[in-house]
């Protein structure tokens, strides 16, 4: 089964679930997907056993063959190479690796070559294995790692997906494929806006949800009201602790401490058994 | 006119509470709202939408059943698997790149455009404010921020303002990066967790790779001193300052579900306080153009 964990908003408390819940579990694999600000280690500290770097496909123009007609340029959507008369820029952070343009150009001029945009590492924290992908600064686009990520990804193991914050393409691309989605939230306005958008991409998508209450006790009763109207059922609530903000700022995941939370994440993992059978 | 553009890396660090209150704060500003696919700061500046565009950022192959000989090119080309097995073209995959439609023996396949969002331009009591809203799941939000970025820098050339202030996005990957290229400062929210520690670097070195003066304040300071320390100190080690420490009060999330920005709903809380004390900082560094 696998498991994603997604907000819309950010710092509502993903990663913390995804951890909590992973600790709970027998026989688990979590892969953060987060890749552009990847936390999961730092409330595992694995041992990591293997180090993977990320490539992508960017054009190589062999000038010798290049006639400089502009027709890649032309035909690239996304403005990563400029043809003048006697020149071609590529620009590696634009390029979307589709290889068209190797395809396109008449005079066979363009090759591809490896650009490394990050790198996936992979470890074991007590009974979890661990996979996460690390986007290199500067590097626009998480999407081949969160793919190379979800490669690892054993079929055999309870598999849980800890998704980046937001509603477009790095969330589509960790939540596809998934057989169940929770949705962590907080009762706030923010929390709601944020949380009906996440549940209409999920809804789009065909995956099935289920909403967790982070900080319950805060802000209102909206996510509640919203949660009934569209039978999302909430299937776990956290309250708002000082004890649990302070565990996680020490990057201690609140189960470990506090162990009747185990319990509630293994009936919340039996839960969403339920829900996918 | 200076740019600034609030962000943080790690999602929920108070990125809007602090622009919204910026904005209060700010006598001359056009605000623009980056964060595309959650955006929130409508909710506390309540913006009258004076004019809507359709954001047309990416294109979209359509397959012609018709045409279609099920050849299976277009699905072996196609680098984003975007082709299913039955010929349908999955729209959350498909990046618009155009190779099956240059592939296709039968030139069954044609790009079209499509319509991945709406870009707004506002009114508030504050001010003028730029916006968008990217329609769920779509991708190119990297794109759509630009546009929102161009709205507001007409939008403040126009009313002669003398500020534009971006609300970003979590992350360090395009819309964030086409929130903070060519700013005169990024100011990064921070909390004093080990996760916000570890984002915070990032973020740092994102600002640094682009060269943008960084500028941090250090948010529910109160909640772990120890990080606050840390943090404190590694901003000093990189030679910038902490334009201030906001401590943990109800009263912040107390104004959000009343709509309002902080320093408007509670100006004298201790949050609010520190809000303009951090805003003065900005303001006094952005003249002195160290920053």
């Amino acid at each position: 089964m696998i498991i994603s964990i997604a907000s819309g908003k950010g710092g509502t408390g993903k990663t913390s679930v995804a951890v909590n819940l992973a600790l709970s579990i027998r026989d688990v694999q979590l892969l953060d997907c987060d890749v552009e600000e990847p936390n999961a280690h730092l409330l595992m500290t694995p041992k990591i056993s293997q180090e993977k770097p990320v490539y992508v496909s960017i054009p190589r123009i062999n000038e010798e063959l290049c006639n400089y007609c502009g027709k890649c340029a032309k035909f690239c959507e996304y403005n990563a190479l400029f043809v003048s008369a006697e020149k071609v820029l590529v620009f590696p952070e634009l390029c979307h690796s589709c290889g068209g343009c190797t395809i396109i150009c008449p005079e066979h001029a363009i090759a591809e070559e490896k650009h490394q945009i990050g790198t996936v590492r992979m470890g074991v924290a007590g009974n979890v294995h661990l996979v996460f992908g690390e986007l290199e600064v500067g590097e626009p686009m998480p999407v081949p790692i969160i793919r190379e990520v979800k490669r690892q990804i054993d079929k055999s193991k309870n598999v849980i997906l800890d998704s980046p914050p937001g509603t477009s393409c790095p969330v589509i691309e960790t939540v596809r494929g998934s057989d169940f989605c929770l949705l962590v939230t907080e009762p706030t306005p923010f929390g709601l806006h944020d949380l009906n958008i996440a549940a209409q991409v999920l809804e789009g998508m065909k995956i099935p949800s289920g909403v967790v209450v982070n900080r319950a006790g805060i802000g209102d009763r909206k996510v509640y009201e919203y949660c009934r109207e569209r039978r999302i059922p909430i299937l776990l609530e956290i309250p708002f602790q000082r004890r649990i903000a302070e565990l996680y700022s020490r990057g201690i995941p609140f189960s470990l401490e506090m162990p009747e939370w185990k319990e509630k994440f293994q009936s919340l993992f039996d839960e969403i058994e339920r829900y996918v059978k | 006119m200076k740019h600034l553009t609030v962000l943080s890396g790690k999602g929920g660090t108070g990125k809007t509470t602090i622009t919204a209150s910026f904005a209060v704060l700010a006598k001359n500003a056009v605000i623009a709202d980056c964060d595309v696919d959650a955006p929130d700061l409508h909710m506390l500046l309540h913006p009258d939408v004076i004019e809507t565009m359709n954001f047309k950022g990416s294109k979209l192959a359509v397959i012609d059943e018709a045409a279609c000989t099920k050849c299976g090119l277009c699905r072996e080309k196609c680098r984003f698997d975007a082709v299913s097995e039955n010929f349908q073209v999955d729209p959350f995959a498909c990046e618009g790149c155009g190779v099956c439609a240059i592939i296709c023996p039968a030139s069954a396949i044609t790009l079209t455009e499509r319509v991945s969002g709406q870009a707004y331009i506002s009114k508030t009591k504050y001010g003028f404010m730029s916006h968008a809203l990217l329609s769920p799941g779509e991708s190119n939000s990297g794109k759509l921020v630009t546009l929102v970025r161009q709205n507001a820098k007409i939008l403040a050339e126009k009313e002669n303002a003398d500020f534009v202030i971006i609300d970003g996005s979590p992350g360090i990957g395009c819309p964030v990066i086409a929130s903070v290229t060519g700013v005169d400062v990024g100011l990064i929210v921070a909390e004093p967790t080990m996760s916000g520690i570890h984002d915070l670097e990032r973020a740092v070195q994102l600002l640094k790779h682009f060269e943008v003066p960084p500028t941090v304040c250090v948010n529910m300071h109160d909640i772990n001193k120890e990080n606050t320390e840390r943090i404190v100190r590694f901003c000093e080690d990189n030679g910038f300052g902490v334009a201030g420490r906001i401590p943990f009060n109800p009263v912040v999330t107390e104004a959000m579900v009343n709509g309002k920005p902080i320093s408007e709903y509670a100006p004298r809380s201790d949050a609010a306080q520190e809000i303009e004390k951090v805003w003065s900082r900005i303001l006094s560094a952005l003249k002195r153009g160290s920053a």
